[in-house]
C-alpha cells in the first residue's frame, strides 16, 4: 500500500497564482508592480511544486481533501508521480513563459495587460488542478475552469476575427465537455458509485462490456482538449491568440492537460488490465495514428507559421495518445515522457515565432528568407526546438520516440511503428524547409542589393542601403527561448529524473 | 402563550393585512410603502425560517385555524417540502423588494407607486397562502389572490403591451383556475373532504373511480396552465417581457415555483405515489412534456433578441427540469426537482435583477444592449455572469448541483435517454448565455443613437446616460440585492449540503416514506 501523506501543498500551489490575480488586480495602475507578482508568483509556484517532489520520489503519494460539495463530489487533490510530472512542467515553463510575455506585450504596447496577466494565472491555478485531481468531478471543475479562463486570451485583440475564433474555442471545449464528458462522469458514477482515480481502474467489472465503451466513447470525444481529430479545429482557431499564450496554453497548459486527463481517464478510471480486455486501445491508437498522419499533412500546406506549429501540436499531442494506447511499460513511459518532451520543444517553436513576429511583424514561412542571418540566436533555437519535433538526437524528442517504438514492439503492434516512421519523415517534411528558408535562401535586403550592386556597377555608386543587421527581438524574450531551447538539450542528456516519475506511473499501473 | 406557535398563520395574515395599510400609508406619503414591504416581507423571511427550523427539528406543524379541527377548519400544514418554499418564497420577495425602489420609481407612474405596493404585498400573500395551507379549496382562494394581483401587477407598467400580455394572462389563468376549482368540487362531491391528508386517505379506495379521475385530469392541467409547463406557456413571454422589471423578477423567481409546489402537492400528497404510477400514467406524461419543454425552451430562447423575453422561454425550459424530477418517482430525481426550485429562484431571480438595472441605467432591453457593458457595469455584468454560467451548469453553481441530481436520478431510474436532453439543454443554454456574455465583455458598446428599442427614454425624467465605456453601474440600492442573489448562486453550488439536507428529507416524505 502506497503511504499517503496529508499536506495542503497542493493547494498552496494551486492558490498562489489566485492571490496574484488579486494583487495584479489592486496593482493596475502600476506596470512593473503588477508584473513583479507574475514573477513571484510563478517562482512561488514552482517552489511549492519542487518542495513536494521528494515526497513524491519516495514513494509516497500527498493527499488533501478539501471540501465535499455532496457525497460523490468532493474537491480533493492526490499528487502522484503523474501528477508531479504534469505540474513540474508546466509550473516551470510558466516563470519562462511570464518573462517572455512581459516582453511580448510591452514591445507590442498590447492593451488590456492587467486581463492578460489575471487571466493567464488563473489558467496556470486551473492546471495545477487538474495536474493534482484525485477525482473526476475535480478534474471536471478545473477542466472548465482552464476552458473559461483562456477565453479572454483568445478573444484577446477583440478584433472581429479573434471573435469568432474565440467563439468556435469555447464551442469545441465547453460543447464537448459538457455533452461528452459530463455524460461519462455521470454514467461513471452510477455504475461504481465513486469518482475517485484509481491505480487499476475503477470500472473494473461494474458494468456491462457495451456500456463500458460506450462510456469509452463518451470520455474520449468529451477531452476536447487533447486536440484528436474530429474535434481538433479549435486549436488553428485559438492561434489568434498573443503568441505567449499560444506557447505555454496552447502547446503546453491546455493541450497538455488534455492529454493528460485522457491518460488518467485511461489509467486511472479504466485501468490497463480492462481496456486490454475491451480491446479499445487498439481502436484508439488507429485513430491517434490518423489524427498523426492527417495534422502533419494539413501542417504541410500551411504558410503561416503558427498554424503550422498548431497542427504539428495536433499530430504531436496525438503521440501521446497512441503511446498509450499500447497499453505496455514502454509505451505508458512514452506517452508520459513526450508531454515535458514536446513541451519544451513546441515552446521553444512558439517563442521563436513571437520573437520573429515582434522583431519583423511577419508571420508567414514565405517572408521569413533569410531570417537566420537577422536573428541568429532565435533560430538557432528554433533549429533545436525543429530537431526535437523530428526526433533527432541531441534533442529530447529522440527519447519519446525511442520509448513509442519499443512500446509498439511490446505490444507486438507493428502498423504504429510504420506511423511512427511515416510522421517522422512528416515532421521533417514540414519544419526543415522552414529551416532552409531561414538559412540559406537569401533575405530580401539581400537581394535588393545585389539588385543595386548590378544597376549601379558600371556608375561606381557604392551600396547605400542596409546589409543585413541583426535585429532580434527584445532581450527578455531572447533569453527565454534560449533557455527553453537549452532545456531540451538537457532533457536529452539528463532525463533521469523524469524517467524515473514515469517509471513509478508504469510500476503503479501495471 | 408562544408567539412562534402563530407563526404560520401570521406569514399570510400580516401581508393581508398590511397589503391594505400600505395603500392607506401611500395616501399620506408614498416613501411609507416601500419601507413598510421591505419590513414585511423581511419579517415574514424570519418567521418563514424559524418556521422550517422547527419543521426541521420537530416534524410537521399542524396549524388550525381559528383553532376549528381539521378537516372540517382549515390547516395550514408545514412540512419539509413547504416549509422550504416558505422560506425560498419569502427571501426573494425580500430581496426583490429591497431592490424595487428605484426600478420602480423608473418604471411605474408616480401615483400608481402605492397600488403597486399594495397588490406586490397581495402577491407575496397569495404565494405564501399557496405553500403553507393544508386544504385544497383555501388552496384555491390563494391561487385566485396570486393570479388576480399577478394580472394587475403585469398591466402596471406604462407600455400599452403589457395590457394585452396581461389579458392573455387573465384569460389562460381563468381557465387554470376554474379547471383547478372543478377538479376540487369533484373531489369534495365523492369525499365530503377538503383536507389534503384527510384526502390522501380517503381517496384510495375511489381511485378507479370516474369522477377522481376527471377531477384528477382537471387539477393537472390547470396547474400545467400555472406553473407554465410546455405547451401551455404561452401566456408567460408577453407577461414576463412587458411585466415591469420587478414584476418580472419576482414571478420568475417564485411564482411558477409555487406552481410547482402545488402540483407535487397534488400528486404526491392527495394523491398517493401509487396512483400517479399505476392507475393513471401522469408521470409518463409529464415526463413526455417536461422532456419536450426543456429542449424547446432552450430551443426559443436562443432566437429571442428581448432579454427578458429570453430569460422567460429559457425559464419554460427551467421549469420542465422541475417537472421532470418529479415524475421519475425516485428519491435522487425528485430532490434534484425541489433543490431545483431554490436554485432556479436564485438564477433567475439574479438575471431578470440585472436585466432591470440595464433598463435602469440604460433603458435598453435588447440584448444587443449589452455589449461592452462590462466596463459601464461591470458588478452588474459580473453578476449577469455568474447567473449565467449557474443556468449552464458550471460546476460550484446552483445549476450544477440540480443537473448533478436530475441526471444521477434518471440513471438510478434507468431513464438513460434523459441525459442526452438534460445535457442537451445545458448546451444550448451555453449557446444564449454565451453570446451574451461575449458581447458584454468583447464587443464594442452601442453608440445611444443606435438603439431604437430604448423604451422608457422619452417618458423618462431621468435622462439617459449616453452608452460610454467609463463605469456607471446601478445604484447601491439595485446592486447590493442583484449581487447577494448572484452571490447565493455560488454560495448553495458550493455549501450544497443545507438545502439538500431538506430536499432529501422532503423528497423522501413524498415519495412515501416517513
Amino acid at each position: 500500500m502506497v503511504e499517503i501523506v496529508h499536506s495542503a501543498a497542493p493547494v498552496c500551489a494551486i492558490g498562489v497564482s489566485l492571490v496574484a490575480v488579486i494583487l495584479m488586480l489592486i496593482s493596475k495602475g502600476y506596470p512593473n508592480l503588477r508584473e513583479f507578482w507574475t514573477i513571484g508568483a510563478s517562482i512561488l509556484k514552482f517552489s511549492i511544486v519542487v518542495s513536494m517532489l521528494p515526497t513524491i520520489l519516495d514513494g509516497k503519494v500527498i493527499e488533501y481533501s478539501l471540501y465535499s460539495i455532496l457525497p460523490g463530489l468532493d474537491i480533493k487533490f492526490r499528487v502522484d508521480p503523474m501528477g508531479i510530472f504534469f505540474a513540474l512542467t508546466a509550473s516551470f515553463l510558466w516563470i519562462i513563459t511570464s518573462f517572455y510575455s512581459i516582453g511580448y506585450m510591452r514591445a507590442l504596447k498590447e492593451h488590456a495587460q492587467t486581463r492578460y496577466f489575471s487571466f493567464f494565472a488563473i489558467a496556470l491555478s486551473a492546471t495545477m488542478g487538474v495536474a493534482f485531481s484525485a477525482n473526476l468531478f475535480t478534474t471536471f471543475l478545473f477542466y472548465e475552469l482552464i476552458t473559461l479562463s483562456t477565453f479572454p486570451l483568445v478573444a484577446h485583440t477583440e478584433t472581429p476575427e479573434a471573435i469568432k475564433s474565440s467563439r468556435r474555442y469555447i464551442a469545441y471545449l465547453l460543447g464537448t465537455s459538457i455533452a461528452f464528458q459530463l455524460s461519462a462522469i455521470f454514467l461513471t458514477y452510477n455504475a461504481t458509485g465513486t469518482l475517485e482515480f484509481s491505480n487499476h481502474g475503477i470500472l473494473a467489472g461494474k458494468a456491462p462490456d457495451m456500456l463500458l465503451i460506450i462510456i469509452f466513447i463518451l470520455f474520449m470525444a468529451g477531452i476536447t482538449k487533447a486536440a484528436m481529430m474530429p474535434f481538433h479545429s479549435w486549436l488553428p482557431a485559438a492561434m489568434v491568440a498573443p503568441t505567449p499564450v499560444s506557447a505555454l496554453l496552447h502547446a503546453v497548459a491546455v493541450v497538455k492537460t488534455g492529454v493528460f486527463v485522457l491518460l488518467k481517464v485511461i489509467l486511472f478510471v479504466f485501468g490497463v488490465d480492462l481496456l486490454s480486455k475491451l480491446g479499445v486501445g487498439t481502436a484508439l491508437a488507429y485513430f491517434a495514428s490518423f489524427t498523426i498522419i492527417v495534422a502533419s499533412f494539413i501542417a504541410l500546406r500551411q504558410d503561416n507559421l503558427k498554424l503550422r506549429l498548431a497542427y504539428s501540436t495536433i499530430s504531436q499531442l496525438s503521440y501521446v495518445v497512441l503511446a498509450v494506447a499500447l497499453l505496455t511499460p514502454g509505451g505508458i513511459t512514452a506517452s508520459v515522457m513526450h508531454i515535458i518532451i514536446h513541451a519544451f520543444g513546441k515552446i521553444t517553436l512558439f517563442f521563436a515565432a513571437g520573437a520573429i513576429y515582434v522583431a519583423t511583424r511577419k508571420t508567414n514561412i514565405s517572408e521569413l528568407n533569410g531570417i537566420g542571418k537577422q536573428m541568429p540566436l532565435t533560430m538557432a533555437a528554433f533549429t533545436i526546438g525543429v530537431l526535437s519535433m523530428i526526433g533527432v538526437p541531441p534533442a529530447a524528442g529522440f527519447i519519446s520516440k525511442w520509448y513509442m517504438i519499443s512500446g509498439s514492439i511490446e505490444a507486438r503492434q507493428i502498423p504504429f511503428i510504420i506511423v511512427i516512421a511515416a510522421s517522422t519523415i512528416l515532421n521533417a517534411c514540414y519544419f526543415l524547409p522552414i529551416v532552409y528558408t531561414a538559412y540559406f535562401k537569401r533575405h530580401d535586403n539581400e537581394i535588393y542589393n545585389e539588385e543595386w550592386r548590378m544597376l549601379n556597377k558600371g556608375y561606381g555608386m557604392i551600396n547605400l542601403n542596409s546589409e543585413v543587421r541583426i535585429k532580434e527581438a527584445p532581450p527578455l524574450m531572447v533569453v527565454s527561448l534560449i533557455l527553453t531551447a537549452i532545456g531540451t538539450l538537457v532533457l536529452f542528456f539528463w532525463p533521469s529524473l523524469f524517467l524515473e516519475l514515469a517509471r513509478m506511473v508504469v510500476g503503479g499501473v501495471i | 402563550m408562544n408567539i412562534a406557535e402563530h407563526f404560520p398563520a401570521l406569514v399570510i395574515v400580516i401581508p393581508l393585512l398590511f397589503a391594505l395599510i400600505t395603500w392607506l400609508a401611500g395616501l399620506i406619503n408614498r416613501a411609507f410603502c416601500w419601507v413598510i414591504a421591505l419590513t414585511i416581507t423581511f419579517l415574514c423571511f424570519l418567521m418563514s425560517f424559524s418556521i422550517l427550523n422547527t419543521v426541521m427539528h420537530t416534524g410537521r406543524i399542524s396549524y388550525h385555524m381559528g383553532a376549528w379541527e381539521p378537516p372540517w377548519g382549515i390547516e395550514y400544514a408545514i412540512d419539509y417540502l413547504n416549509g422550504f418554499v416558505l422560506v425560498v418564497v419569502s427571501f426573494i420577495a425580500f430581496i426583490v423588494t429591497l431592490y424595487s425602489r428605484k426600478s420602480v420609481g423608473l418604471e411605474i407612474d408616480e401615483e400608481k407607486s402605492p397600488a403597486f405596493y399594495s397588490l406586490y404585498m397581495l402577491l407575496f400573500t397569495g404565494l405564501m397562502g399557496m405553500t403553507i395551507t393544508g386544504d385544497i379549496f383555501n388552496l384555491y382562494v390563494f391561487i385566485e389572490i396570486t393570479s388576480l394581483s399577478g394580472y394587475a401587477l403585469i398591466a402596471i407598467g406604462r407600455r400599452r403591451n403589457s395590457l394585452m400580455a396581461s389579458f392573455n394572462y387573465l384569460i389562460l389563468g381563468t381557465i387554470a383556475a376554474t379547471f383547478i376549482l372543478i377538479g376540487i368540487g369533484y373531489l369534495y362531491m365523492v369525499t365530503g373532504s377538503l383536507n389534503m391528508a384527510d384526502l390522501r386517505e380517503k381517496l384510495p379506495p375511489l381511485y378507479h373511480s370516474r369522477v377522481v379521475l376527471t377531477a384528477f385530469g382537471f387539477f393537472t392541467v390547470g396547474l400545467s396552465l400555472k406553473l407554465a409547463l410546455f405547451p401551455l406557456h404561452i401566456w408567460l413571454p408577453n407577461a414576463y417581457t412587458y411585466a415591469p422589471s420587478v414584476v418580472s423578477a419576482i414571478m420568475a423567481a417564485t411564482s411558477t415555483k409555487v406552481g410547482a409546489y402545488a402540483m407535487l402537492r397534488i400528486l404526491f400528497t392527495v394523491f398517493k405515489v401509487e396512483f400517479d404510477l399505476n392507475v393513471v400514467p401522469v408521470t409518463k406524461i409529464l415526463l413526455v412534456l417536461s422532456c419536450i419543454a426543456i429542449i424547446a425552451g432552450s430551443i426559443l430562447a436562443i432566437s429571442q433578441t428581448n432579454i427578458k423575453r429570453m430569460l422567460a422561454y429559457s425559464s419554460v425550459g427551467q421549469i420542465g427540469y422541475i417537472v421532470l424530477g418529479t415524475t421519475m418517482a425516485n428519491q435522487t430525481a425528485m430532490t434534484g426537482s425541489i433543490i431545483h426550485i431554490l436554485n432556479h429562484a436564485l438564477m433567475k431571480g439574479t438575471l431578470f435583477l440585472v436585466a432591470g438595472c440595464v433598463v435602469y441605467k440604460t433603458g435598453i432591453e435588447d440584448i444587443s444592449g449589452l455589449k461592452g457593458m462590462g466596463q459601464k457595469m461591470p458588478f452588474s455584468m459580473a453578476a449577469f455572469t455568474v447567473g449565467a454560467l449557474s443556468m449552464v451548469g458550471v460546476p460550484l453553481t446552483v445549476g450544477f448541483i440540480s443537473k448533478w441530481y436530475l441526471a444521477t436520478g434518471a440513471l438510478k431510474a434507468g431513464m438513460w435517454f434523459i441525459l442526452p436532453i438534460i445535457l442537451i439543454s445545458s448546451l444550448l443554454s451555453a449557446i444564449y448565455f454565451w453570446r451574451i456574455i461575449e458581447g458584454i465583455y468583447f464587443a464594442p458598446a452601442v453608440s445611444s443613437q443606435h438603439s431604437e428599442v430604448s423604451t422608457y427614454r422619452s417618458l423618462d425624467h431621468h435622462n439617459p446616460h449616453p452608452v460610454s465605456r467609463s463605469r456607471d453601474d446601478a445604484p447601491p440600492g439595485m446592486l447590493i440585492p442583484t449581487l447577494i442573489l448572484a452571490g447565493l448562486c455560488i454560495f448553495f453550488g458550493i455549501a450544497a449540503y443545507i438545502p439538500v439536507s431538506v430536499a432529501e428529507k422532503a423528497a423522501n416524505m413524498l415519495l412515501g416514506g416517513t
